[in-house]
């Protein structure tokens, strides 16, 4: 569970210690590159540089492919779909743009902490104080949403396996149910624990 | 020091707590008491989580209805799911966080972090994904988040329910280490030992109140 969960993979090397505004800023303007790439060889050139960018990150194959995994099936849809309806360096220019984004903006969340990102995200919403936005509060929702990914996967696993024991396995809605509603007391006793923690004042 | 006078709480049709009235002052104080009978509800209001129907609950001399916010301060709580109280992906980063409002200078923040998981062995494991440590880890780190702020006053609702016996051990060990008042709720009758006073509930109201020995054989005549 490293994909979607975001989980810093601890390191010192230069990706790692780059200000995160900075590596934020790099983020966009590489993603809008890759949207206005137009040739399947500067595609593939971008792909050996977003490659190069994980290899000097030094995260490790695994904590790569975790970040591309949750999207592969959505991937080949997509690649499929653009055969069906235009043509085969389309589909490879839209599919590896996607691809590569996705790649980039883990590998952002692999060599940040989540409390640096919470800061920059703080310093950068600070402006909209003024009509009333709490960009702490606005943090603080990344950050629960980051933490709740491995949190709502074990509840599913626990659901699936308690169908598995009734042999109802296959029904949508005795999966669906129970998850919801576990979802649902892990939000309310989250909330009680931040105003334990004295967050809601 | 906690006062609670003739304390009820209602939840909808049902009475919760009924007539509570105690002076808890005593460095270790336990409650227990059968599913149902008040007793995570009672720690509740300890810190204004949750607040009296009727009667008044005040910590310090301050009433929880009107200042919950600055007990919270004070009164730090323990929950049973540590899941349930870890906000941050990392360790330490869980730790930082109740740091947060104090406003500390990065390099304070790092000390007492390090500081903290030190004392509960898990400095270790400073940079690791929280939802990777075990169950008895989880509610290390979550003491420590607690901890980490200095309350007064720690509040625990059932902190060895969800652990294996050897880290309910390490709960009950970090336990007797601790310098303030401890409140616990509590199944596991093991850790009340050497408490100086034991609470027992039964359907919302104390029926019994003294040392773990006479409440405990209280609460066991109470459970045949």
């Amino acid at each position: 569970m490293n994909g979607l969960t975001g989980a810093y993979v601890p390191g010192g090397s230069l990706v790692h210690r780059l200000p995160v505004g900075a590596k934020l800023a790099a983020l966009a303007l590489a993603c809008t590159v890759l949207v206005l790439l137009r040739s399947p060889w500067a595609m593939a050139a971008a792909g050996g540089v977003v490659a190069l960018l994980f290899a000097a990150s030094r995260v490790g194959v695994a904590a790569a492919w975790a970040q591309i995994r949750p999207v592969r099936w959505f991937a080949v849809a997509l690649f499929g779909m653009q055969l069906l309806f235009a043509d085969l360096p389309s589909a490879v220019l839209i599919t590896s743009r996607v691809v590569l984004a996705v790649a980039l903006a883990g590998l952002v969340t692999l060599t940040t902490r989540t409390s640096a990102m919470m800061a920059a995200l703080e310093r950068g919403l600070s402006p909209l104080r003024s009509v009333g936005l709490d960009p702490f509060r606005l943090s603080l929702l990344l950050s629960l949403t980051i933490r709740s990914v491995p949190v709502v996967a074990d509840l599913a696993a626990r659901v699936r396996e308690a169908q598995r024991a009734r042999g109802v396995e296959w029904s949508v809605r005795a999966f669906a149910v129970p998850l919801v509603v576990s979802a649902l007391r892990h939000a309310d006793a989250l909330g009680e624990a931040l105003s334990a923690r004295g967050l809601d004042d | 020091m906690i006062e609670l006078v003739d304390v009820g709480v209602r939840l909808g049709q049902r009475e919760v707590l009924r007539g509570v009235t105690a002076s808890l002052s005593e460095r270790r104080i336990g409650v227990i008491g059968a599913n149902g009978s008040g007793k995570s509800t009672l720690a509740r209001l300890f810190n204004g989580l949750a607040l009296p129907t009727s009667g008044s609950v005040t910590v310090f001399g301050d009433d929880t209805r009107r200042h919950a916010a600055r007990i919270r301060r004070r009164v730090g709580f323990l929950f049973t799911d540590p899941d349930a109280q870890i906000v941050m992906p990392t360790v330490a980063e869980d730790v930082a966080f109740s740091l947060r409002r104090r406003k500390l200078p990065g390099e304070e923040v790092r000390r007492r972090v390090e500081a903290m998981l030190g004392r509960y062995g898990l400095d270790g494991h400073a940079d690791h994904p929280a939802h990777q440590l075990s169950g008895g880890q989880k509610q290390l780190l979550a003491l420590c988040s607690v901890l980490v702020l200095e309350p007064e006053i720690l509040v625990m609702d059932e902190p060895t329910t969800l652990l294996d016996l050897r880290h309910s051990r390490l709960v009950a060990e970090a336990l007797r280490t601790l310098p303030m008042q401890v409140v616990a709720v509590t199944h596991d009758l093991p850790l009340l030992e050497g408490f100086d006073r034991v609470l027992v509930l039964d359907e919302g109201r104390i029926v019994a109140d003294g040392t773990p020995d006479a409440a405990v054989g209280h609460y066991r005549k109470l459970m045949t």
